[in-house]
């Protein structure tokens, strides 16, 4: 909402304070200072000038004049001028030299087409009242010669733009931020809606409401022998401008005009197009309208309509019908005044994709109160400003609304805000509200009628926010707060009045929590953990498309094409929710390759969203009015997808860097797999390493992760396809992991830690070459026995040595016992043991035996 | 009686020994390295030198001869003991200065060897803001991304026709009548959090919300947000203030000057924003003729996130009796407290994941 100080302050008696001083208030009181835009401020020495003589000079490609202008000097001043709407005799504005116009352009005096320009006659885009004018600005004959022209025109004016919250449809308009102005600064407020209208002398127009859910209440009022082509005065156009509404015709501004005076949209209709009686009903099956703008539109059953015997002639609150619009040749007016639903003018308004200005008012709410002063007060410009007559009468459909009325202790807004008010206090400031206040509790009535927040309040919900106590007053809102309807609603117009900078700062005592979950822990560790080896964690978008499950060469029927698709994406190529981290991952890797960072290693950890394979198709909307049943919460998550959180890396380049120490190592599957399982080992859980094919990574180079029989994820390197479709550096690896599979384990146990020495006995194994060293490593420490404290692989040897087809395994094993040195023939058993056992488990032979 | 030897050995003679001890610091003296030093120790000052073995012959001499012989080889034995250690600490010092500087290296040379990681700051933003909550006593509540649209709307007081409801703001998952969206707000959590746990409660619940923002400096449709909730007997609006007063004084300092202004929320009644005061600066660009601030357009604040009283009405439909009790809830901007606390002015570096926006942060914010 922008509002002109000048404006503002014929309806309020401020002090002389700044524009930022009544701002600060106002943002005080809730509506927020956006911005203050000073116009005129700069303007100086534009005087006004009467034109005495005009020469056409003809030897320039376009017109131009050479006047002498009469600016109440002793001797006129000559001007050359390129515009040529104004005549000899007009009166116009004259900037003179050494003044300035908007923007700092200085004028001054110099020699142009040949001709000695002593000044310039200015236009309104050049005196900053219009964005582009098509002439000089001819001001009215009997205008004081050498007067000031920022004066006589009030361009000096400072506009203030305030954010309006939805709850405050009333300060959409100087009235009502006039009023907040009033009690801010606790100056006088005077009401432009308290103006002296007729209401007798029957109708004007026949009209009725049909439908009272649509409206409850609609009036008419006529103007007779209006003239089209009488202008807008210069005033009115300014403060349009400066409201931000562009100036259209008489009929237009002045209704436009009035909303922003008062905050009532009105629609005016050339009445001489109008068919019979006007009705407001919803729309019928197939009904049609061609607004304003020349668009056709089809009307849906629940649009508001204004009609008349030829059918829709406006939709209500949103935009009027082009059939009745006021033209050129309108000379008799209806000026519409109505108080229309507020849900029903939102849902019109977003069905059509249209928001007017008129719209914006309705769905925030309007004062019920307002349409015959309203239309009163438009009647009055258009008969003093056009020479119309008003037409005796007024029609006036009324549906009769209780009004709503809300009982609080006094008591209450003190406990909300956390700091006592008196009781005079409490009423002085809903008083200053527009409310009336009485004392005693009435029952509960709600809000009733067309709330601008479209929720009903009454019966059992009014019960439940009934609030209990002692010293209670019952509070009617005024009819422009449509938004006060809860005990609470009262609370926030008195804490705000008083101050929100006035509430004191205390901190709750909350009771001992219990700290971090253990699963909250694990993932704060697991981000820790692969920080610390070397990868850097990126938060990418969820948002994936089947080309990025394409790329991962997933087969038809895998469950990760089973995806969640948003009805309203933001790229029509990503419209799904992802599956799984990696597409976002290789993503973010390819952008930091192609920046120049050829090594790079990247974590994500973020929740896949996988859809259950037999989910309902819709989560209920549940009742608001009470707690929704176990069997309602549990319709609601059947049909919401699994969610469980995943961590996944990808890495490519050097992972060990090369440099002056030596050569550096490529980042492989080892990497990935390792990643995996110093996320594990977070967990407390041992990984278990199998190997798998898997998409999207490398037949030969891809591990299944599990802890125990749970599957938990894959690692390794990529399958070459991926790498081509994402355009990744060759052998990119990749690990992805479910972390909602992996429970934290329980404290760690310690064992005690033996002093005594360590026998270390090394074994060569030879195995097939196909033979997994997890399970050779599994059979020696099965065979090992209690003794065994550690086992290492230190080489393995695929040479001739070892035989075609097989490979040879070197382990060292330490042995050790809590209690003993041990002797030489007990290691050596042991060894001999696990030897055995990995014999017999895997074939496995002593090398060299 | 006299079982000793009455004949003296050479050793003793008082000539011998002073040609041994001579010889000894002769030939300290003359070692050239710590090798040869070791030698001369072995030779003049080992088990098998004139003097030990001197000192070995003491107990052979009558006793009255003892005491002078046993004086005269212990001075001796100093001696030399003191000239080698000397000569030790001569020759060390020799060595460290030349041998030692032989083997100096260049201790500039670097070692990016080993990759560097680093955590996401808007992850552990959102750990510093939970533990700011968590050392008060909160806990930390999660919920579904992809909600249910009863529980980030009906339940939040957010009416079926709220603009906020359309799709020109929200993700709809399948259709627009699937009752399914991606949650536009961590409010739900609220919901989650009132109808799981025993009352009181106080949650705090950071996490990733979605509308349907293009991507600019400024806008993200993928952002972050930290959630807070406490529902209690006798919670006021002094008590959100004093709540969002510290946590505010844990986010940026202390001395950070904070305000609150009515706003308007349908979740909470009565609804304030809070602002901080403009960090470039400190609220100077709103008086009138002074310079303009980028950062706070002038105002002289920025807006930090919203706040108020929990509406009774999402009380009732959590089934809390709004007689009873009372709470509070807020919500903040994680990348705006990015931008605010780190002078991040692009929230697109926050997304993007070019390791040189993230690296800087390494382990913590």
């Amino acid at each position: 909402m922008k509002v002109p100080l000048s404006w503002l302050r014929e309806y309020v008696d401020l002090p002389p304070v700044t524009a930022h001083e009544i701002a600060d208030k106002l943002t005080a009181a809730g509506l927020k200072l956006e911005n203050i835009v000073s116009h005129g401020h700069e303007i100086k020495n534009v005087v006004v000038g009467r034109v005495l003589e005009i020469e056409e000079l003809t030897e320039f490609k376009k017109p131009i004049r050479h006047c002498r202008v009469d600016v109440g000097e002793a001797m006129p001043r000559e001007i050359v001028c390129g515009a040529v709407n104004f005549a000899v005799g007009d009166v116009v504005p004259v900037a003179l030299p050494g003044s300035v116009l908007p923007g700092g352009f200085e004028i001054g005096s110099r020699k142009t087409y040949g001709r000695l320009s002593d000044g310039m006659i200015c236009s309104e885009a050049e005196l900053g009242i219009a964005d582009s004018s098509p002439g000089i600005l001819v001001l009215p004959a009997d205008t004081v010669i050498g007067a000031d022209v920022v004066e006589l025109l009030g361009l000096r004016d400072d506009v203030l733009e305030l954010e309006i919250t939805p709850d405050c449809g009333y300060a959409l308009s100087v009235r009502g931020v006039a009023r907040e102005a009033a009690t801010a600064f606790g100056a006088a407020f005077h009401d432009p809606a308290a103006i002296g209208f007729p209401v007798a002398g029957g109708g004007s127009h026949p009209a009725s409401i049909a439908d009272a859910t649509a409206c409850d209440r609609f009036v008419l009022r006529a103007v007779s022998g209006f003239d089209p082509a009488a202008p807008s005065p210069l005033w009115m156009r300014v403060r349009l401008a400066r409201a931000g509404m562009r100036p259209v015709s008489l009929a237009v501004d002045v209704t436009n005009y009035v909303m922003l005076e008062l905050g009532q949209p009105l629609h005016a209709f050339d009445r001489a197009t109008v068919r019979g009686e006007i009705v407001v009903r919803r729309a019928e099956p197939g009904e049609t309208l061609e607004t304003l703008d020349h668009v056709v539109r089809k009307l849906h059953p629940e649009d508001i309509l204004i009609t008349d015997d030829s059918g829709p002639i406006s939709m209500a609150g949103t935009m009027g019908g082009l059939a009745t619009e006021i033209s050129d040749g309108s000379t008799a007016i209806l000026i519409e005044a109505a108080h229309f639903s507020a849900t029903g003018i939102a849902r019109e308004s977003r069905r059509h994709n249209l928001v007017s200005e008129a719209s914006k008012r309705f769905e925030r709410g309007v004062d019920r109160d307002l349409p015959l002063a309203a239309s009163w007060r438009a009647v009055e410009l258009l008969c003093s400003l056009g020479g119309g007559t008003a037409e005796p009468g007024v029609t006036h459909a009324s549906i009769e609304v209780e009004p709503v009325a809300i009982t609080i202790p006094a008591g209450h807004p003190g406990r909300v805000a956390g700091v006592p008010y008196s009781k005079e206090t409490v009423v002085l400031r809903l008083e200053q509200v527009g409310c009336t206040v009485v004392d005693g509790a009435v029952a509960h009535t709600g809000g009733a009628g067309l709330a601008a927040s479209g929720v009903v309040s009454g019966g059992d919900l009014a019960g439940k926010l009934a609030v209990a106590g002692d010293d209670p007053i019952t509070v009617y809102p005024p009819s422009w707060r449509t938004d006060l309807t809860d005990p609470n609603d009262l609370a926030e117009e008195v804490i705000r009045l008083e101050g929100y900078d006035q509430l004191p700062s205390v901190l709750p005592a909350a009771p001992a929590g219990a700290g971090l979950t253990e699963t909250q822990r694990l993932r704060r560790r697991v981000g820790r953990a692969l920080a610390l080896s070397g990868y850097v964690e990126v938060l990418s978008y969820p948002f994936i498309g089947v080309r990025d499950l394409d790329g991962l060469q997933l087969p038809e029927g895998d469950a990760r094409r089973r995806a969640a698709r948003l009805v309203n994406p933001l790229s029509e190529d990503e419209p799904l929710m992802r599956t799984t981290l990696l597409p976002g991952l290789l993503k973010t890797l390819v952008r930091n390759v192609g920046r120049g960072f050829t090594d790079v290693a990247l974590f994500e950890t973020g929740l896949v969203y996988r859809p259950k394979p037999d989910a309902p198709a819709t989560a209920p909307i549940l009742r608001v009015d009470r707690t929704p049943t176990g069997d309602e919460r549990g319709w609601i998550e059947a049909a919401l997808p699994d969610q469980p959180v995943r961590v996944a890396v990808v890495l490519a380049g050097e992972f060990d860097r090369s440099g002056w120490w030596g050569a550096g190592r490529a980042a492989s599957w080892a990497d990935a797999i390792e990643a995996a399982r110093s996320v594990a080992r977070e967990a407390g859980a041992e990984l278990d390493v199998r190997a798998d094919r898997h998409e999207p990574w490398h037949p030969g180079r891809c591990a299944a992760l599990y802890v125990g029989e749970t599957l938990v994820g894959h690692a390794g390197e990529l399958h070459p396809r991926v790498a081509e479709a994402y355009g990744l550096p060759p052998r990119t690896a990749a690990m992805e992991l479910e972390l909602s599979r992996l429970t934290p384990a329980g404290p760690a146990q310690t064992r005690p830690v033996s002093g005594y020495p360590m026998a270390t006995q090394d074994v060569a194994l030879i195995v097939p070459a196909d033979t997994p060293v997890t399970a050779v490593e599994d059979a020696l420490r099965a065979g090992a026995g209690e003794l065994l404290e550690s086992i290492r692989l230190f080489d393995v040897y695929a040479g001739a040595q070892a035989g075609a087809g097989n490979k040879s395994l070197a382990y060292t094993l330490r042995f050790r016992a809590p209690d003993r040195t041990l002797t030489a023939e007990e290691t050596t058993a042991a060894r001999e043991a696990a030897v055995a056992t990995a014999a017999e488990r895997t074939g496995a032979q002593l090398r060299g035996a | 009686m006299s079982d000793y030897d009455p004949v003296e050995v050479t050793p003793l003679h008082a000539d011998e020994l002073a040609r041994a001890e001579a010889d000894a610091l002769a030939a300290i003296t003359s070692a050239a390295d710590l090798d040869a030093l070791k030698q001369v120790r072995l030779a003049h000052a080992g088990d098998r030198s004139p003097i030990a073995l001197a000192n070995r012959e003491i107990g052979a001499l009558p006793p009255a001869a003892r005491a002078e012989a046993g004086k005269r080889i212990g001075g001796a034995r100093k001696a030399v003991a003191d000239a080698l250690a000397v000569r030790q600490a001569e020759l060390e010092a020799e060595r460290d200065a030349k041998v030692l500087i032989e083997e100096t290296v260049d201790v500039t040379l670097p070692w990016d060897r080993a990759p560097r990681g680093a955590r996401h700051p808007l992850t552990t933003l959102q750990e510093r803001v939970a533990d700011c909550f968590v050392a008060m006593g909160y806990e930390v509540a999660e919920g579904p991304e992809l909600e249910a649209e009863w529980y980030n709307f009906d339940a939040l007081n957010i009416a079926p026709d709220h603009p906020a409801r359309s799709d020109h703001d929200t993700f709809f998952v399948e259709s627009t009548e699937s009752g399914k969206v991606l949650r536009t707000q961590t409010s739900p959590v609220q919901i989650r959090a009132l109808l799981a746990r025993d009352l009181p409660v106080y949650v705090i619940s950071p996490g990733k919300v979605f509308r349907t923002d293009e991507l600019d400096a400024t806008h993200t449709p993928v952002f972050h947000q930290v959630e807070g909730l406490a529902v209690d007997k006798g919670l006021t609006m002094a008590h959100l203030k004093g709540t969002l007063d510290r946590f505010a004084e844990v986010m940026f300092g202390e001395g950070i000057s904070t305000r609150f202004r009515p706003n308007y929320f349908p979740f909470t009644e009565p609804s304030a924003e809070m602002d901080l005061r403009c960090f470039v600066c400190r609220g100077a660009s709103a008086t009138p003729g002074s310079p303009p601030c980028r950062t706070c357009k002038s105002e002289g604040w920025i807006e930090w996130g919203g706040c108020g009283m929990v509406n009774p009405r999402v009380l009732v439909a959590c089934g809390v009796d709004p007689s009873v009790y009372s709470g509070f809830a807020f919500g903040m901007g994680i990348e705006r407290t990015l931008m605010f606390r780190h002078n991040a002015e692009d929230m697109r570096d926050m997304i993007e994941g070019d390791i040189r926006f993230t690296l800087p942060f390494g382990l913590e914010v």
